[in-house]
């Protein structure tokens, strides 16, 4: 495993710096870098931080600010670390020069659906349809600077579903805490970090499994395995998905909805088994 | 041995899934701005398209109206909550004022024509442009009915958006509200011209719009269109953004402005860009002396102008809004 920690040339750093000794206020904002952009100042920058930290907490349905948080917690250090890793391997480069985008338009799911059973195509598209939801749901970023670590975050953004088809984590709550800390430990991007926060919100019975469970499984696979940032998912499309799990490194985690769907028909049964002996009892 | 991930170049079935950006390396997105930036001037050139601002941004006039539809349909359901965070509640400070200087439900001490001794008792038809959420007909009627002990003085509440209007509507089901819910009508209108058949020539005593003519593509026709519906003696008042004179609370304002309300309209509504042409829409309009010229221009008559031409507008919050009023001359002008 190498993981990069130190930015080899701190160019990008070097241009953060500049541009904030240019002095612009709200009043005078530098052009924007691509389509979209909004430079923000530091105070902004602090305020946008804390109010989408908490809105999000109180109100987890706006994704937008989950997204928000991220962008705003990106810089000034790891965003330009995600970056340089994937300068550091060759397919990493090739995604930077290529700057594919996944969206409805450029994944062809009805192809992915025609795909033989345990291929990562496959296992993405059937995930899409069993979760719902559909690979347009991904706002665009708006508040990173450097127009290259905003494609970075992007592209770290919508390859979020083929991180849930690798790991087979399901779409709700629980299934999402434990991805965010696999994401964590393997991006180092610190709204995956935060995003933790959200065990507060978890049942007793689901925390304790991600204790106990998946946020191990999350730590060890994420700090063990390769970067997964740098997997061009647009070629893997029709590779056994295990094998692609074994070439990164990534070991499959239980499987949540059978796990509730277990322990929900074991309640059941236990309740059932209860109201009978009542009923004996009653007698 | 090499990892298989840096494999072959993509298949032709990958490249048809994979779409080429227009971006790409840092040097080439420069390279493709330059050029677009060499070959932007020319469609302004060609068309003759008259423009008008949106915000900071020049559009054709023909969308303006769309444009600004979209972000009153994106912010109505947030509406009341955001102006109460954007103004931290000195919103209703102003438009109390403003019902209260325009005393509506008033009678007036003279009589009615030349031939009768009567006073004028017929109820005031009031018409709110802009008016959606209802904030201004509620505070008509409001004081209508308990300051002046009028009962049946009407008010018509139009808006362009009918997003705005049905949030009004909703507002009007409130248990404060209700007893004045008979005496509104609601009508979903464009207040450049205003259906004849609905607002008749001079039918109207009280014409007011708060906060709305500076998104209106042609302010002018809408004074134009003021002009018209008014009764002769009727009154135009419009509570409106304007140019602070201080300069210390001016520097304070632009950073509120341009800093911390895009920031709460996307924490709050949702939405970063409909509040950052909010606050750009304030810049363009006109100060308070050009507004006043333009109401004067449009025929109305100026209260407050001194001999020297100064005056004729009324500050609030040191020019945060302004009040400018005109009154339609009774003999045609």
């Amino acid at each position: 495993m190498h993981r990069i920690l130190i930015p080899p040339t701190p160019l990008s750093l070097r241009v953060a710096i500049a541009r904030h000794a240019r002095r612009f206020s709200v009043l005078n904002r530098p052009p924007p870098s691509y389509r979209g952009h909004v430079p923000l100042t530091l105070i902004e920058r602090s305020a946008l931080v804390v109010g989408s930290a908490v809105t999000s907490l109180f109100n987890p349905r706006r994704g937008d600010l989950i997204a928000t948080l991220g962008e705003t917690t990106a810089t000034p250090y790891f965003i330009y670390r995600l970056r340089d890793a994937m300068l550091s391997s060759i397919t990493g480069r090739r995604i930077l020069r290529d700057r594919p985008r996944i969206t409805s338009q450029t994944i062809s799911l009805a192809r992915l659906r025609t795909l033989p059973g345990n291929s990562v195509g496959r296992v993405y598209a059937s995930w899409l349809d069993r979760e719902g939801v559909s690979p347009d749901t991904r706002d665009q970023v708006r508040f990173i600077d450097d127009e290259e670590c905003a494609y970075v975050m992007q592209r770290y953004r919508e390859c979020h579903d083929f991180y849930h088809a690798l790991t087979g984590l399901p779409v709700m709550v629980e299934g999402e805490v434990a991805l965010k800390a696999f994401e964590f430990a393997n991006t180092l991007l610190p709204m995956a970090g935060i995003s933790l926060f959200a065990v507060t919100r978890l049942k007793p019975a689901e925390r304790s499994r991600f204790w106990r469970t998946y946020l191990p499984w999350a730590l060890t696979n994420g700090l063990r395995s390769k970067e997964i940032i740098n997997v061009y998912w647009e070629e893997q499309l029709d590779r056994d998905v295990d094998d692609l799990r074994a070439e990164l490194g990534i070991e499959r985690p239980p499987d949540l909805r059978q796990t509730r769907k277990a322990l929900k028909e074991q309640r059941k049964a236990a309740k059932e088994a209860r109201e009978r002996m009542g009923g004996l009892m009653s007698e | 041995m090499p990892p298989r991930i840096t494999a072959s170049a993509p298949s032709p079935f990958q490249k048809l899934l994979i779409t080429r950006q227009p971006y790409r390396c840092l040097s080439c997105s420069i390279r493709l701005s330059q050029s677009q930036s060499e070959s932007a001037p020319q469609p302004q050139n060609a068309s003759s398209q008259p423009t008008t601002h949106f915000g900071f941004e020049e559009i054709p006039s023909s969308s303006k109206s769309s444009r600004v539809s979209s972000v009153f349909s994106s912010v109505a359901s947030s509406y009341d909550t955001m102006n109460d965070l954007m103004s931290l509640g000195i919103h209703r400070l102003w438009k109390d004022h403003f019902v209260r200087s325009l005393n509506p439900g008033s009678k007036p001490l003279l009589p009615a024509s030349s031939t009768s001794q009567e006073p004028r008792t017929e109820p005031w038809t009031m018409l709110d442009i802009a008016g959606g959420t209802g904030d201004i007909a509620f505070r008509l009627l409001a004081h209508a009915s308990l300051l002046n002990n009028d009962h049946t003085s009407r008010v018509i509440v139009s808006d362009i958006n009918p997003a705005m209007l049905s949030a009004g509507r909703t507002r009007a089901q409130q248990p404060q509200y209700a007893p004045y819910a008979p005496r509104l009508e609601w009508l979903e209108a464009n207040a450049e011209s205003l259906p004849p058949s609905i607002i008749k020539d001079n039918s109207i005593d009280l014409y007011t719009v708060a906060f709305g003519i500076r998104n209106f593509t042609s302010p002018l026709k809408a004074l134009r269109e003021a002009y018209r519906v008014l009764k002769p003696g009727g009154v135009f008042a419009c509570l409106e953004f304007s140019k602070v004179e201080n300069r210390v609370l001016d520097a304070v304002y632009k950073r509120w402005s341009f800093g911390a309300i895009p920031i709460i309209g996307q924490l709050v509504a949702g939405d970063r860009d409909s509040y950052q042409y909010l606050v750009e829409s304030i810049e363009r309009f006109p100060r308070q002396r050009e507004w006043r010229d333009r109401i004067s221009e449009a025929g109305f008559l100026v209260p407050g102008v001194d001999e020297r031409g100064e005056g004729g507008w009324e500050n609030l919050t040191g020019g945060v809004a302004a009040i400018h009023k005109g009154i339609k001359p009774l003999n045609g002008g």
